[in-house]
């Protein structure tokens, strides 16, 4: 079903429009001014070099969630276990960054691949709960989410408790040779973390369109049966891009706790990684719009903690659009699938039983899905990033 | 009821599937629509059928015209369509699947319709269980369920996509019957959408033929599978010429297998495939026969006996390993097992045709460019596969086969295709004997069977004989399309136990 280039760009903008008006509108019931609103966010996010930075660091971890799950939407999974995989590569980094004394030059690398390893392993698990056991990636996903953030709380609460006596709020900051060091003061963002960022970015668009393994990925999330049929190895095509979503997301928990916090803490992924398949759904799975889309997101929840000081509104105002993103992306969705209808369409077949892996079939299932954990998701992600950096600001 | 279409047409893109086209069908009458694969008929009867909406003129039932934008408006304007895979609900009952879809209130009359259900199977002479789940009935058996569910729900035009496809010799006479009792008696308008010249030949009252979109001619009963050819297609096909081929040695063995399927069990079978040799599976669907070809595949893995491929112990390996062994297998359902919606023919071509970690678009789109013209494929490179017509699909299957396999299990390798892209399919499969490939297929098509197997095994309830192929059956089929008739419903006869132990 291709559509003209024209509808595509109209249905990509078209449920941002109308989450902004029914944004807008709720402010003005709450008795704000929306344009005051517009601007204190814009002011939160670009009044300074500080503040800009901000943006910088939240949009860092979000693009490489993203573009990790740009990977596994496109083999036809819900990495919903994303979060879990953040927070395992957090865990990771911190463990380093606690036992080696070393360099940075050498330490810093060393927490990186031993973070990329923690999220690839725990990606690895939903991977086998569904390939091997039968398990859908959400509901192992879901699960090991738990698990990896419970693993870090007990962490935090016991072996790595501070010195000082555990109030379970955070682990001792960790040494200064094992963070990764800011571009300055003034611009407080790394700048080793953005070549790896654009680095991915770039490994990603074209792993998926220019090699075997990225045409095997698209095979298989469309239909895994009929890749299967054509020689694809689809059980190693869902592993495989799996390992990869979790090894980018390994990264973006190390971000957090060796630049954002220094420390490790409960729940260190801020709820980025399920601002991550918002951000993929928003862009419509074009690995290419997800930078700019994710700048927006992370520009827009950076923007809205200044909120509270400019204009003594909640900062969750951030956490209302996002919910009501989240419904218009799924409803202009639905319409497209309702325009398409209109289109041939072969008679389904009786779907034989032998599967080797199981995916959600259409669009829609997907996003049946998606409606029923977004409910899950928005405790989380409605508590809006307080980065130290940025509220010292 | 009396239906007129006014100036019907639609558009898919570049593709004028139903080109202003007009037509009139008196109630009481059965209408076989005909037409070559692509030539609209099954866009034009989802229109009538109210599964899309036509881009302009109208549908006038009855002398009044009809405005509906889903099936349930057609159904409840009176008219019904009867797909080619019955759209029933698995997991339910049969009176499940009669009774959903009704018009009503919040409490089902589950009594009331058992008694509407059972009269009306009474009158036609169907068997339909209330209580027995859908998922164990025949296609045909569905078909009666459908066809009773929509006479239930007031509908006075029935419209039927290929309905013959997979049912029985007895179930066809009883869908017939029907058929014949609904128009005569009832006064209904029967719509028959079908490519068996024979079966529209028996049944219909006249014919209409659609090409490229347009009525291009009509003809009254009685005609001639001829005359009704030559309106098709302009010309008259003969019978297709198998060039003999050399049979070689054994390239697939399957020795006392044992194969579980959800509905049946094929146990100690035992077959021998030699290179160059046609062999053609026959049998009602699920009877077992696409145990055996889907074992030959490694899709179905034997629970007991062994399987070898090339001289190679293959039990239990696969499907991937079968594939590397020289196995190339191709399913009924293209989109559902074969071919990937939304990808494009260069995208199917470079996923089949890479070696290497990168893609090299360019020669993977020369390379479909050379297999679209050395396939005759109507599409281009950048067209994605679902666009194209069944009989395209198939072609493009052909070209993603691997060149020299051993063996090709091909299950109803010509499902839902004209006459004329089914000749050519053979064509080529027939060409590819000649390098010692082996071809084991499974059709509904009985004719088909006997024109292309070199041998013929027959499924019923899960047990498997070879049916005796002399040279003479080649010239005369008749006899053993008969046969073939009679066991595919169980009666095998006594020299068709010897035929399939003599092996």
């Amino acid at each position: 079903m291709k559509d003209h280039l024209g509808v595509r760009v109209g249905l990509t903008i078209l449920p941002i429009v109308l989450s902004l008006a029914i944004t807008a509108v709720i402010i003005v019931l709450v008795g704000a001014d929306p344009i005051a609103v517009f601007n204190a966010v814009m002011q939160g996010a670009f009044r300074n070099t500080n503040s800009f930075s901000g943006v910088i660091n939240f949009w860092m971890p979000l693009a490489l969630c993203s573009m990790g799950l740009i990977v596994t939407f496109t083999a036809g999974l819900w990495n919903i276990g994303v979060e879990g995989q953040m927070a395992m590569g957090a865990i990771a980094a911190s463990w380093a960054a606690r036992t080696f004394v070393m360099p940075s030059e050498v330490l810093i690398p060393i927490e990186i691949v031993i973070a990329m390893l923690a999220g690839s392993a725990w990606a690895l698990l939903v991977g086998i709960l569904k390939t091997k056991l039968g398990v859908h990636e959400i509901f192992g996903g879901v699960a090991l989410n738990s698990l990896a953030n419970v693993y870090a709380i007990y962490l935090i609460a016991g072996p790595w408790q501070p010195p000082e006596g555990g109030s379970a709020q955070s682990t001792a900051p960790f040494p200064d040779y094992s963070l990764l060091p800011p571009v300055s003061t003034e611009f407080p963002f790394s700048l080793l973390m953005l070549v790896i960022v654009a680095v991915a970015i770039l490994v990603v668009v074209l792993a998926l369109r220019g090699t075997r393994w990225g045409l095997q990925l698209k095979a298989t999330g469309k239909n895994a049966r009929s890749a299967l049929l054509l020689g694809v190895p689809t059980t190693q095509s869902a592993v495989t891009a799996l390992m990869v979503c979790g090894a980018l997301a390994g990264i973006a928990g190390a971000y957090r706790v060796l630049f954002t916090y220094e420390s490790l803490r409960p729940f260190a992924s801020g709820g980025i990684g399920f601002l991550g398949l918002l951000v993929v759904l928003l862009a419509a799975n074009r690995a290419l719009l997800v930078p700019l889309v994710g700048f927006a997101v992370a520009a827009v929840f950076t923007g809205s903690t200044r909120l509270r000081v400019a204009l003594q509104l909640d900062t969750s105002l951030a956490g209302v659009l996002q919910g009501l993103l989240v419904l218009c992306v799924l409803l202009v969705n639905g319409l497209r699938t309702r325009l398409s209808e209109n289109r041939p369409q072969a008679a389904p077949l009786a779907q034989p039983a032998a599967y080797e892996t199981r995916t959600p079939t259409t669009t829609l299932d997907m996003l049946a899905a998606h409606a029923r954990d977004d409910k899950a998701d928005d405790s989380v992600t409605a508590s809006t990033p307080e980065s130290p950096k940025e509220g010292q600001a | 009821m009396d239906i007129e279409l006014r100036s019907i047409s639609k558009r898919f893109g570049t593709v004028q599937a139903n080109d202003s086209i007009s037509l009139t069908v008196h109630s009481g009458r059965i209408i076989g629509v005909l037409g070559e694969n692509g030539a609209g008929k099954s866009t034009l009867m989802k229109i009538l059928a109210g599964y899309q909406p036509a881009d302009s003129g109208d549908i006038v039932l009855d002398g009044k015209r009809a405005h509906y934008v889903t099936p349930q408006d057609a159904i409840a304007a009176g008219v019904g369509m009867l797909q080619q895979d019955p759209l029933d609900i698995a997991p339910f009952t049969v009176i499940e699947n009669f009774i959903y879809g009704r018009p009503g209130g919040f409490f089902v009359g589950r009594r009331a319709a058992a008694k509407q259900l059972s009269e009306l199977s009474r009158r036609f002479g169907f068997e339909l269980e209330p209580e027995m789940p859908v998922a164990s009935l025949t296609i045909g058996q569905r078909q009666q369920l459908e066809i009773v569910r929509l006479l239930a729900l007031g509908v006075k035009t029935l419209i039927l996509d290929e309905p013959t496809t997979g049912i029985s010799a007895e179930q066809k006479h009883l869908l017939f019957e029907a058929l014949r009792e609904l128009a005569q008696h009832d006064k209904m308008s029967v719509l028959l959408v079908s490519h068996k010249l024979e079966d529209v030949i028996a049944l219909c009252d006249e014919v209409i033929v659609l090409r490229a979109g347009k009525v291009v001619g009509a003809a009254q009963m009685p005609t001639t599978t001829d005359q009704l050819v030559g309106l098709m297609f302009g010309q008259v096909l003969t019978p297709h010429q198998r060039p003999p081929v050399a049979i070689g040695e054994a390239v697939a063995q399957m020795d006392q297998v044992t194969l579980r399927g959800r509905r049946v069990t094929v146990e100690h079978f035992s077959m021998r495939v030699q290179a160059g040799e046609v062999i053609g599976l026959a049998g009602l669907d699920g009877s077992g026969q696409e145990l055996v070809l889907r074992a030959c595949a490694g899709l179905v893995k034997p629970s007991r006996g062994s399987i070898h491929v090339g001289g190679k112990v293959m039990t239990g390996k696969s499907y991937r390993e079968y594939l590397r062994a020289g196995v190339a297998f191709s399913a009924a359902g293209r989109l559902e097992e074969g071919l990937i919606s939304g990808m494009t023919l260069t995208e199917h071509i470079a996923l089949a045709s890479t070696q290497g970690a990168l893609i090299q678009w360019g020669a993977a789109r020369d390379l479909t460019a050379a297999q679209i013209s050395q396939y005759n494929v109507r599409g281009k490179p950048s067209d994605e596969i679902q666009q194209l017509s069944g009989g395209n699909q198939q072609r493009v299957l052909m070209a993603l086969m691997p060149q020299k396999p051993l063996l090709m299990a091909l299950e109803q390798p010509t499902r839902g295709l004209d006459v004329d892209s089914a000749r050519w399919i053979w064509t080529q499969l027939l060409a590819r004997r000649e390098n010692g490939t082996a071809i084991i297929f499974t059709s509904p098509d009985l004719d088909e069977l006997v024109a292309y197997s070199d041998r013929i095994f027959v499924a019923f309830a899960g047990q498997v004989r070879e049916i005796q192929v002399t040279q003479a059956a080649h010239e005369h089929p008749d006899a053993l399309i008969d046969r073939l008739g009679r066991a595919i419903g169980g009666d095998f006869g006594d020299a068709a136990i010897i035929a399939g132990e003599a092996r």
